[in-house]
């Protein structure tokens, strides 16, 4: 099937086979290897990119159902080498060991922070429970999030868009 | 202890500093390849038929449905290993690379279709024709050490490349290996104890779940084979694969990189034999990516049954303990041997005793193996021995703190004959674990708090190489063959070679594991790489720093005590000359390099590596829990732990990676746990039946406290960690279950499980719990 995607930004066009799941076309078609397969079984949010600016877990999506939308993976979320404020906390915070779960984690993040406030210690925890990571005992990408909804807080009008939302 | 600063040579601009991880930028862009990222041109994706049945005979296999389907190049049966010897085994060479004949348990490898997509390799399977002859399961080790159980292996025991454990003997029936020491007379002491507690104990069987499952991507070539591999121990993995299909050593490349997780399970050698065959079958680079169902069958943790009794005087004085445990390593042995041996070693605990008597058993089982999971044998077995010292403080209405104290082994004092002394402060962490959850302090009903300490042999094989370039522009390359899983190896081996040689971390290069560059290095396990792996680094890095004071004593025509080095530049005479300056200088414009090389192994060299093991990584920890009666709930409210490294390189690091080890505690002591019926089925083979720790249980207060006495064997004093709060936390949280009136002896901690236990204290004995 002719599939039509906008990724990072750039329109990309191509014959998908229907069955194809949207993290294998990512990954696979389009050589976006930094989205990653971690479960098959939507357990573990590893393969999470923003559809529409929305997170969802690409490997239960058909590449076909993305038709027409705008899909942001982990590579397109870097502004050249200006890290984005989630990545940047990320490294701040240690709030990575081996970086198998990092982009799905991050993903989940940026979904969050769009999508509520105000955002404390359970909630942050709340909102990225479909996501796992082995390494880390999770604080140090609790206090990552958490730093960065501060920051974005702290802006003129920003907390109170946020809310309205 | 000596400042950084004060040290001749050494400025403090590395080593201590809680620095930018060097991957972290890779890692968080999307851009750190992992090996399921990896195609080489013309790579085949394989697909593995498994087998259904935990113990049967193949009687038919026919593989000619699917080699004629469009896009399937090749299938592999064990009909295509009749040219070499297919059995391999670090430990014990009992596997075949693919089943021959007999299948073991559920989900071997039966049959590999090899094709140009994923999705034909795995419809193809579908089209293999096979039949079984079902024989007598024994799935679990006391069905396996029944009268008339089935053998699982016949023929004789043939002892693996890298075991480790000296002769190795016969097998009896299912038991593959026993290890076991005896000291003193424990009849007696029994006899004469004030007290005695014992009792019988379950140990769960549970998967490591590293996120990326194993992934092997093999190309062999005929006369030479390349593997990229997210394997731990890439030179033990070439040496079987030399050894399996008869190249030499150096005709076998392994290239490991980024793991994506490993805590054990990516240890020695597990998918790359059958990813090796079936590249030899189809000629072109074939990738295997398992499931995690796949995974969960490839490797786990060995569930026990351990009898353990401990007596003691009236005054609270530890004299005595018997210990038989067996773990059931499943259908072939993996690491089962060493971790078997590793839990004998762990069961007598840190304290001074008359007698003692251990015997420890690794038993084949038809399920699934078992190899090694971060602090294997001391997680075993430290919670057992741990609740029974509580045990017998509260029948004595001692304090269990003050029982510890009062029994542990002091600085210097003797573990194990032959082997290393402690070499911690052993009273001194076990205090600052109690004093994180206020030891003493009241609390609320059904509320309890426990601590708990052990020692873990540490360290393996003390053999590792290094190599340190100083490039002609300055900058710095340091080649290890450490693998990076997550753990920080990349960035604390840059810092030793940083700080050794003046510069900030950021200058130097730590390149991933590639075995026919990389100098050797045994393994990347039980605590090893900063201690072993991070000594030849430093070394290296002296090495390289002799070379260019040499060449800057003749440049600068002072003595060579007389020069300083800081900011990337020899100074003395009063000139300074920039290392660039000085490679220049010493060869030509052109260019050049100096090369360091260190190494490090048992007899000779420098460092404390003549006495195993290496060092005693020490297991401590505390939590304070809370149970809900009605329910069996049971809430780790706190936990606490030491991080006892000798010289922190990077203090942000170890306390992000003891959190991580304590998490999986929790998830070990508290809920995960895989179940597998009768016939030898694991029934949660998902990551939605097998739940892992996620956000919502990570408890309010984590404190990680880390021990600096520069009592470490590795750089700077340094030594391993990471590994302990894993055996330390379940043992610190069925000891503060217990001191909230339930007292356990099976884990996980589940509620049903509590529950039940409740309801027979109800009933039993009521008076002599007090």
């Amino acid at each position: 099937m002719e599939l039509r995607l906008t990724v990072n930004g750039a329109q990309v066009s191509g014959d998908v086979e229907p069955r194809t799941l949207l993290v294998h076309h990512l990954r696979t078609a389009l050589g976006l290897t930094g989205t990653k397969v971690g479960c098959d079984t939507s357990s573990c949010g590893a393969c999470t990119v923003l559809l529409d600016g929305r997170s969802v877990k690409s490997c239960t999506v058909l590449a076909v159902q993305a038709d027409g939308c705008e899909v942001t993976t982990i590579e397109g979320l870097a502004d050249g080498d200006e890290l984005h404020p989630l990545q940047a906390a990320f490294h701040d915070h240690h709030a990575l060991q081996c970086g198998y779960c990092t982009p799905g984690m991050i993903m989940a993040a940026v979904s969050l922070l769009r999508e509520r406030r105000p955002l404390d210690d359970a909630a942050v925890r709340r909102g990225l429970e479909g996501n796992l990571c082995r390494c880390t005992g999770y604080r140090g990408i609790v206090e990552a999030v958490l730093a960065v909804a501060a920051s974005e807080d702290a802006r003129p009008g920003a907390a109170g868009a946020a809310v309205a939302r | 202890m000596t400042r950084l600063s004060e040290t001749p040579g050494r400025v403090g601009t590395a080593v201590g500093l809680s620095v930018e991880r060097v991957d972290a930028r890779d890692k968080l862009a999307g851009k750190a390849e992992f090996t399921g990222d990896l195609h080489p041109p013309f790579m085949l994706y394989g697909a593995v038929l498994r087998s259904p049945y935990a113990h049967a005979l193949i009687e038919h296999l026919d593989v000619r449905g699917a080699q004629d389907i469009d896009g399937v190049v090749a299938v592999l049966t064990g009909d295509d290993l009749s040219d070499i010897d297919p059995y391999y085994g670090h430990a014990l060479r009992d596997r075949p690379v693919v089943a021959i004949g007999k299948v073991r348990f559920v989900g071997e490898p039966v049959a590999v279709v090899a094709a140009v997509t994923q999705a034909i390799a795995d419809a193809a399977l579908a089209a293999i024709e096979v039949s079984y002859e079902p024989l007598e399961v024994a799935a679990s080790v006391d069905a396996a050490l029944a009268p008339g159980a089935p053998l699982i292996h016949e023929g004789a025991v043939r002892p693996g490349l890298a075991h480790g454990l000296g002769t190795l003997p016969e097998r009896e029936g299912n038991i593959c290996y026993s290890y076991g020491f005896s000291r003193g007379d424990t009849a007696s002491a029994f006899d004469t104890a004030a007290v005695v507690v014992e009792g019988e104990y379950r140990f769960p069987a549970v998967y490591q779940y590293s996120m990326e499952t194993h992934t092997t991507i093999a190309h062999h070539r005929g006369d030479d084979i390349v593997v990229w591999s997210s394997c731990q121990h890439p030179f033990l993995v070439r040496q079987e694969i030399s050894e399996l299909f008869g190249l030499a050593l150096d005709r076998v490349e392994v290239i490991v990189p980024y793991l994506g997780g490993g805590f054990g399970s990516k240890s020695y050698t597990k998918m790359e034999p059958l990813t090796v065959a079936m590249s030899r079958k189809a000629g072109r680079p074939v990738r295997i990516l398992n499931r995690v169902d796949e995974s969960m069958v490839t490797t786990r943790r060995h569930n026990m049954k351990c009898r353990m009794r401990t007596a003691a005087g009236a005054d609270g004085e530890l004299v005595a303990r018997e210990v038989e445990m067996w773990l059931d390593t499943g259908a072939y042995a993996d690491n089962g041997p060493r971790v078997t041996a590793t839990a004998g070693d762990a069961a007598p605990g840190p304290y001074r005793w008359r007698a003692m008597d251990v015997k420890a058993h690794c038993v084949y089982t038809t399920t699934s193996p078992s190899g090694s999971y971060r602090a294997f044998g001391s997680t075993h077995v430290q919670w057992i021995g741990e609740s029974q010292v509580d045990e017998i403080a509260r029948r004595l209405g001692l304090d269990r703190l003050e029982v510890r104290r009062a029994n542990l082994l002091g600085r210097g004092e003797e573990v194990r004959p032959g082997a290393k002394g402690v070499d911690a402060d052993l009273v001194g962490d076990i205090e600052k674990v109690a004093a994180a959850i206020d030891w003493g302090a009241p609390r609320g009903p059904n509320r309890g708090v426990g601590v708990s300490i052990g020692l873990l042999a540490a360290g393996a094989h003390p053999v590792s190489m290094a190599t340190v370039r100083l490039g002609p522009d300055g900058g710095v390359t340091v080649l290890v063959g450490t693998t990076e899983l997550g753990q920080g190896a990349r960035t604390v081996m840059g810092q030793i070679a940083a700080e050794v040689l003046g510069l900030e971390s950021s200058r130097v290069r730590v390149i991933g594991t590639d075995t026919a560059y990389t100098p050797y290095d045994r393994s990347t396990g039980a605590s090893r790489s900063t201690t072993v792996a991070g000594k030849a680094v430093e070394e290296a890095a002296l090495d390289v720093l002799d070379a260019l004071l040499e060449t800057a004593a003749d440049v600068l025509e002072v003595d060579r005590e007389q020069l300083t080095i800081g900011g990337g530049a020899v100074a003395g005479g009063g000139r300074t000359m920039s290392y660039e300056q000085l490679v220049q200088k010493r060869f030509g414009l052109a260019g050049g390099e100096l090369i360091g090389h260190g190494r490090v192994q048992p007899r000779g060299g420098s460092g404390g590596f003549a006495d195993g093991p290496v060092f005693w990584e020490i297991c401590v920890a505390g939590a304070e829990v809370e149970v809900d009666t009605e329910t069996g709930v049971v809430t780790v409210l706190r936990t606490s732990s030491v991080a006892d490294v000798g010289r922190a390189i990077n203090p942000q690091l170890i306390e992000r990676q003891d959190e991580g080890g304590a998490l999986q505690g929790i998830g070990n002591a508290m809920f995960e746990e895989m179940r597998f019926n009768d016939d030898g089925l694991l029934l949660n083979d998902t990551l939605l039946d097998y739940r892992i720790p996620s956000f919502e249980d990570v408890p309010a207060s984590m404190a990680c406290t880390i021990v600096e006495n520069g009592d470490g064997p590795g750089p700077f004093g340094a030594k391993g960690c990471g590994e302990g709060v894993l055996a330390g936390l379940p043992a610190a949280i069925v000891n503060a279950l217990a001191d909230a009136g339930v007292a356990m002896t099976e884990l996980p901690l589940t509620p049903e499980r509590v529950w039940n236990q409740i309801q027979k204290q109800r009933t039993v004995e009521p008076k002599e719990r007090t």
